[in-house]
């Protein structure tokens, strides 16, 4: 009857796809780098999801990219306010309750942004939190978000089976995995939702965290 | 005495009983179920000796490819094709139509199809639709009046072109067409043109994908090239493979008939009646 009327709206689409798996001493975090509006491709070079936050913590996001440089943007002069008060970087739980708060400050204009927070915990052992765009989130051991995250989620599930949340004594959920084999799964995987999603593309990063540093693999992904 | 439920229609006139139970129910928020679209790039040109026509092999529903591999240029006649972009099932659908039609012309008349009679079949089925039978199309073919290349849009209006793009990719290969395309091309240089057409509809709509394929009309011949270019290769093979175990639990294996556990018993009387 009555059509509504299109109306402005002030968020965007950007597409792309984020993958975390933690492993006893590393995690891995993985992202595209295809930027993207509607059928346009904005950036087939758009390393839009991976910022060095600490040296035992990455964060990485899909969904607006706008929202996403400017929730980096709080995240990191509050890491450096930290730094200046405690002489010391942030731990990854930390980092990780910190962006769950940043997100919910904005519970009715939320961040557009989907994120997967990896890192090293205070052990030294792999650690993965995963959100919503208003601040939810959970420590799991492996997650995928983003716009290929629905192809992804099932397949992870399938090969890392995980402990229920609700067992009691709580069990890790730390991955089984050697750091070879969760990077071949991480290659695996993207190359799969790259052949089905049209928002999944041109390139993969992947971040491999250790205690005695990062590393950083570029692979090539289908570019149609 | 409720005899109202069961009324039959008034004879004649249309029945709207449908628009209005539609619109209720899309202001109770339904949803209409989504079509498989082919966000697509079509092209076709005309060279020295005919007619040739591109596509790419991408059909997609939402952000998801449903077919990696589809085609896109459709038979209509032995010396016409026709490429479609738009829902999948209408552009099938319209082509198939009008190519059986054209078939029983032939038959009828004896003579090979002329391309402006497939166009005018297709135009007019379209425009009676208004624009609901979701077909843009690409035809082009080679009769006894030399080679014709035309477009359709879904409500029925037509171009009669010299080079020619339909679907989503259509601005990226139209810039190349605008780019390179000249008067008189030789077979080799038509066909490199198109290809490079669709494959920059390939690589910059993300509605267009996987490979190209072409179709040659000349007089008296055609030349379908399936997969003609494979641009898109998959990238990355574990070389370990994966196993998929079965993980789900059995939770009993002895089976119980149900005529153990329940009690029947026979109600007599009449049946059930208010």
């Amino acid at each position: 009857m009555t059509k509504q009327h299109a109306n402005w709206s002030p968020y965007d689409n950007n597409g792309g796809t984020c993958v975390a798996i933690a492993g006893s001493d590393y995690c891995v975090i993985a992202a595209d780098t295809r930027m993207s509006t509607g059928y346009s491709i904005l950036s087939r070079d758009y390393s839009k999801s991976i910022i060095c936050k600490a040296d035992k913590a990455v964060l990485s996001s899909s969904g607006f990219q706008a929202d996403v440089k400017a929730l980096q943007k709080v995240l990191t002069s509050r890491h450096m306010i930290y730094q200046h008060q405690h002489n010391k970087q942030m731990s990854c739980p930390a980092m990780a309750q910190l962006l769950s708060n940043t997100l919910y400050y904005k519970r009715f204009f939320p961040y557009y942004a989907f994120n997967v927070l990896g890192g090293l915990d205070e052990e030294g052992k792999g650690c993965v939190f995963t959100y919503d765009a208003v601040g939810s989130y959970e420590k799991v051991g492996y997650s995928a978000q983003g716009s290929g995250s629905t192809l992804i989620m099932p397949f992870l599930d399938n090969q890392l089976k995980s402990p229920s949340p609700l067992l009691l004594p709580a069990q890790d959920s730390i991955t089984p995995l050697s750091e070879a084999e969760a990077v071949d799964l991480v290659k695996t995987v993207f190359a799969s939702a790259t052949e089905r999603d049209i928002y999944t593309g041109d390139k993969l990063e992947i971040m491999v965290l250790k205690a005695d540093g990062a590393r950083r693999e570029v692979m090539d992904l289908r570019k149609d | 005495m409720s005899q109202s439920a069961v009324d039959v229609p008034p004879k004649g006139g249309f029945s709207f009983d449908m628009c209005k139970r539609n619109d209720m129910l899309i202001q109770k928020g339904l949803k209409a179920p989504s079509f498989l679209k082919t966000g697509t790039t079509i092209v076709g040109l005309i060279f020295q000796d005919g007619v040739i026509l591109g596509a790419d092999t991408r059909a997609t529903e939402g952000p998801i490819v449903a077919d990696k591999n589809c085609e896109k240029i459709h038979y209509m006649a032995p010396n016409i094709y026709c490429c479609g972009a738009g829902t999948a099932a209408d552009t099938e659908a319209v082509t198939d139509m009008v190519s059986s039609q054209l078939r029983l012309h032939r038959y009828q008349t004896g003579r090979d199809s002329r391309v402006i009679t497939a166009l005018t079949l297709l135009k007019k089925h379209l425009f009676s639709y208004q624009g609901h039978v979701s077909a843009a199309l690409v035809l082009g073919g080679v009769d006894i009046t030399g080679p014709h290349l035309h477009t359709i849009y879904p409500h029925g209006s037509t171009d009669t072109l010299p080079f020619a793009t339909m679907g989503s990719g259509s601005l990226a290969a139209m810039s190349v067409f605008e780019a390179k395309y000249k008067e008189g091309l030789t077979r080799d240089e038509g066909i490199k043109l198109v290809a490079e057409a669709i494959c920059s509809g390939i690589f910059n709509d993300l509605g267009s994908g996987s490979n190209v394929d072409i179709c040659v009309i000349t007089k008296g011949n055609k030349e379908y090239l399936r997969n003609y270019m494979e641009p898109n290769p998959r990238t990355y093979v574990s070389s370990k493979g994966y196993s998929f175990t079965k993980k789900t639990e059995v939770l009993l294996t002895k089976i119980t008939p149900l005529m153990e556990r329940v009690e029947i018993t026979e109600v007599g009387g009449e049946a059930m009646e208010e």
